[in-house]
């Protein structure tokens, strides 16, 4: 069978029979074999741990950009207060790419749930198929001449191998993304705390110039039309809330958009 | 037959369901060969979809190996080039 099926049977079976190999006493393959997927199943549960790490590291990165979205938002009345219309502009094309951002990290965190979950029942299937094959080694071992009893070995084993390169697969692959993940909320944070915050839309991940063209295109009418909405606001909301908003930023030193704020901590 | 989704589990389908199967394969390596990412896309979710469908879940306990094993419904059109002509998804 040459197709996609053909290629990946051909690979996990060459992986299971390499797993094989290395022990010719057939009592001596079920052992070893049965001592691997112990091995596997701790590994997984290793993983899942890492996975579930990840996960909580990416949420508090969620958790700064909601913050920043926050405070750009509160910059940008400051400074539009103040008179500052050029300032309050830059404050929300900041707030606007790290909403963008904070949307594809929401989805992100989302796959890596459902990747938890996936990897959680794969623990659960593999722990199942090992117990299988704990109890027929031993009716193996027990009930089979040599010969015969090798090829019911290389059954069971190709089993619960391939249970195994399954589990493999789909923790590296899990893992794989968590990597990149962490790379780009890395990146973020580090653009962040530099004051280049503009720059992340240089960071999407495939796009072309055109993408970016309209991205920068459709967020730069938002930016217009929300600085409007924010004129209005201040324009007819009472003097006292616009005072109180300016309070912060006074007319000769708008409020400072490129300041890292206190939370910008590293990362630990 | 016993095919199995990678990281997702072994279904059993019929013989005549095999045969389909195959024709599925052929579609999505087809799609896959001409560069045609689309193409390719569509062929494999159908593929994927076929044997989530047809096929019945292996039980747990039952310890068999496959006949055909899948990549991921969530592989990517350059995993499944690499897949079909290079190291495949599971280097080593």
């Amino acid at each position: 069978m040459p197709g996609l099926s053909g290629r990946m049977s051909t690979v996990i079976k060459a992986k299971i029979s390499k797993l094989l190999d290395r022990a010719e006493d057939p009592a001596e393959t079920l052992e070893y074999s049965y001592q691997k997927q112990i091995e596997l199943l701790q590994n997984v549960k290793k993983g899942i741990a890492d996975v579930v790490t990840s996960k909580k590291r990416l949420q508090l990165q969620e958790q700064k950009l909601r913050d920043q979205v926050v405070k750009l938002d509160t910059q940008a009345r400051q400074a539009l207060a103040a008179g500052n219309e050029d300032l309050a502009r830059v404050a929300l094309e900041r707030k606007n790419v790290a909403q963008t951002e904070l949307q594809s990290l929401d989805s992100q965190i989302a796959q890596l749930e459902q990747q938890q979950q996936q990897m959680t029942e794969s623990e659960q299937k593999l722990r199942a198929k090992i117990e299988q094959f704990r109890s027929k080694k031993e009716v193996i071992k027990a009930q089979y001449s040599a010969a015969e009893a090798q090829v019911r070995i290389s059954e069971a084993a190709t089993g619960v191998g391939e249970e195994m390169a399954d589990v493999g697969l789909a923790m590296q692959r899990a893992l794989d993304k968590t990597e990149n993940m962490k790379a780009r909320a890395d990146a973020v944070q580090e653009l962040e705390a530099a004051g280049t915050f503009e720059d992340l839309t240089a960071l999407g991940s495939g796009d072309d110039d055109i993408d970016r063209q309209l991205k920068q295109l459709s967020s730069s009418s938002e930016v217009e039309s929300e600085l409007a909405k924010m004129k209005a606001e201040l324009g007819s909301g009472s003097p006292s809330s616009a005072g109180e908003l300016g309070a912060g930023a006074p007319a000769g030193e708008p409020a400072q958009a490129e300041q890292a704020g206190p939370s910008q901590g590293q990362a630990p | 037959m016993i095919a199995r989704i990678a990281t997702e589990g072994q279904y059993e389908l019929t013989e005549s369901d095999a045969e389909a199967l195959n024709e599925l394969d052929n579609q999505a390596v087809g799609a896959c060969d001409s560069g045609d990412e689309e193409q390719f896309k569509t062929a494999f979710k159908a593929l994927i979809d076929f044997v989530r469908e047809n096929g019945q879940p292996v039980a747990e306990d039952r310890l068999e190996p496959s006949d055909v094993i899948l990549p991921p419904a969530d592989v990517s059109f350059e995993e499944a080039k690499a897949e079909f002509s290079g190291e495949g998804l599971i280097p080593g």
